[in-house]
């Protein structure tokens, strides 16, 4: 290779490689902002916000959806199988909320430590199969 | 370059000469027309037929069949640009320079498929056209990017100038790849995470897998002969002055 295309190809590489050691470092430091939900455990722990808005993901555990009285009101925990949030929403929930699924919901802490949801989104998991295979996986579990 | 073996090598050689490169690909062309229009139908017969509805989404989930080739191609294309560019920037070949321009469009379309369907499948499964997590944000700039090397080219009158601004442009973008592939495990997204491209094996039922594979290898030829087309378009269009294209217009 000739010098001027050694050279050109080292200035290539430094830029790439100087490029992506500074987003490296502005996404380490802006971890917190890019998570797009909280887990449950650290909202039990404290490190949610308590005065604003915030979302929490995790998964519906099975058994625990309720109607506490006639109408939209829904009441249900989510779990990230280590600590346990109690949730409360009102509204229309998507096509893939049901027990054992995952989902995020934005809202706020209230005083009793609960859960107010303003919004509920379903969180769908990487695994596709058809009906029968998901049947016989239920059985197995 | 020694690791080159030399069938290989010369065939490159040749290919960045513009006639060569202008008469092996128009007769390359049709021969990959006819690979992909099997394999679309193949493809598009095994996702949305053959393959049966998923377990929690029913129907829905067939939008995987367009999405997630989009999404993979939105990525290579990417990729295969930047390289092309920076083939263009360090060896001077024009033929690189056209191919890095040439894929910039074809992969703004891919890109922006990609968000349109994810978009259409979000709002009833996750209940939301869109929201600003670490994937689709991401992926949203990759969209950007493709747009500026795009408009950068456009701005630049003097079409070599322009090749250089938009490889530099592009590689400084390579630095959103990872970034969008490994979103989903670095960051809690409401995206779900990978379930083909990851180590273990893949989370899909192989009946609902092999479609989505043909349809990969499909949307892989028709970047290919988009790109081509275009690329000779840009070639003709630059070479106007040159003794071949006068030949070339002179014989039809």
């Amino acid at each position: 290779m000739k010098a001027a295309r050694k050279q050109r190809l080292y200035l290539i590489g430094l830029i790439v490689i100087g490029v992506s050691l500074a987003v490296t470092f502005a996404l380490k430091s802006f971890n917190e902002n890019l998570m797009y939900f909280f887990s449950t455990t650290e909202v039990v722990e404290g490190k949610a916000p308590n005065d604003r808005l915030f979302r929490l993901g995790g998964m519906v555990v099975d058994g625990s959806v309720e109607r506490p009285e006639d109408g939209m009101l829904v009441q249900f925990k989510l779990t990230d199988y280590d600590k346990t949030v109690i949730v409360e929403y009102s509204g229309i929930l998507p096509d893939l909320f049901r027990e054992g699924q995952g989902i995020v919901a934005n809202g706020k802490l209230n005083s009793k430590g609960v859960f107010v949801a303003q919004e509920v989104l379903a969180k769908h998991d990487e695994n596709y199969m058809p009906p029968e295979v998901g049947e016989s996986l239920k059985k197995k579990l | 370059m020694f690791l080159i073996p030399k069938p290989v090598g010369k065939f490159f050689h040749r290919m960045a000469s513009p006639p060569y490169f202008y008469d092996f690909t128009g007769r390359l062309i049709p021969w990959l027309s006819w690979i992909f229009l099997f394999l679309v139908i193949a493809g598009l017969y095994g996702g949305l037929v053959l393959a049966p509805a998923d377990y929690q989404q029913g129907d829905s989930f067939r939008i995987i069949y367009i999405h997630v080739p989009s999404a993979w191609m939105s990525l290579f294309v990417y990729v295969v640009m930047a390289i092309a560019g920076g083939i263009g920037l360090i060896w001077r070949i024009k033929l690189a320079e056209i191919v890095a321009i040439s894929s910039a469009s074809v992969g703004a379309g891919f890109t922006f498929i990609a968000l349109v369907t994810g978009s259409l499948w979000g709002k009833p499964m996750w209940g939301t056209w869109w929201v600003w997590d670490a994937r689709l944000t991401s992926e949203l700039i990759l969209l950007f990017l493709y747009l500026g090397v795009i408009g950068l080219y456009g701005a630049i009158d003097d079409k070599r100038t322009a090749s250089r601004a938009v490889a530099i442009l592009a590689l400084v973008g390579v630095v959103n790849i990872p970034i969008i592939h490994y979103s989903v495990e670095w960051w809690n997204t409401l995206h779900q995470g990978p379930t083909v491209t990851k180590m273990d094996k893949p989370s899909i039922h192989i009946s609902m897998l092999w479609p989505l594979l043909v349809m990969a290898v499909a949307f892989k030829f028709y970047y290919v002969i988009a790109m081509l087309q275009r690329a000779r378009t840009e070639l003709v269009v630059r070479e106007r002055n040159s003794q071949w294209v006068k030949l070339l217009l002179e014989s039809k």
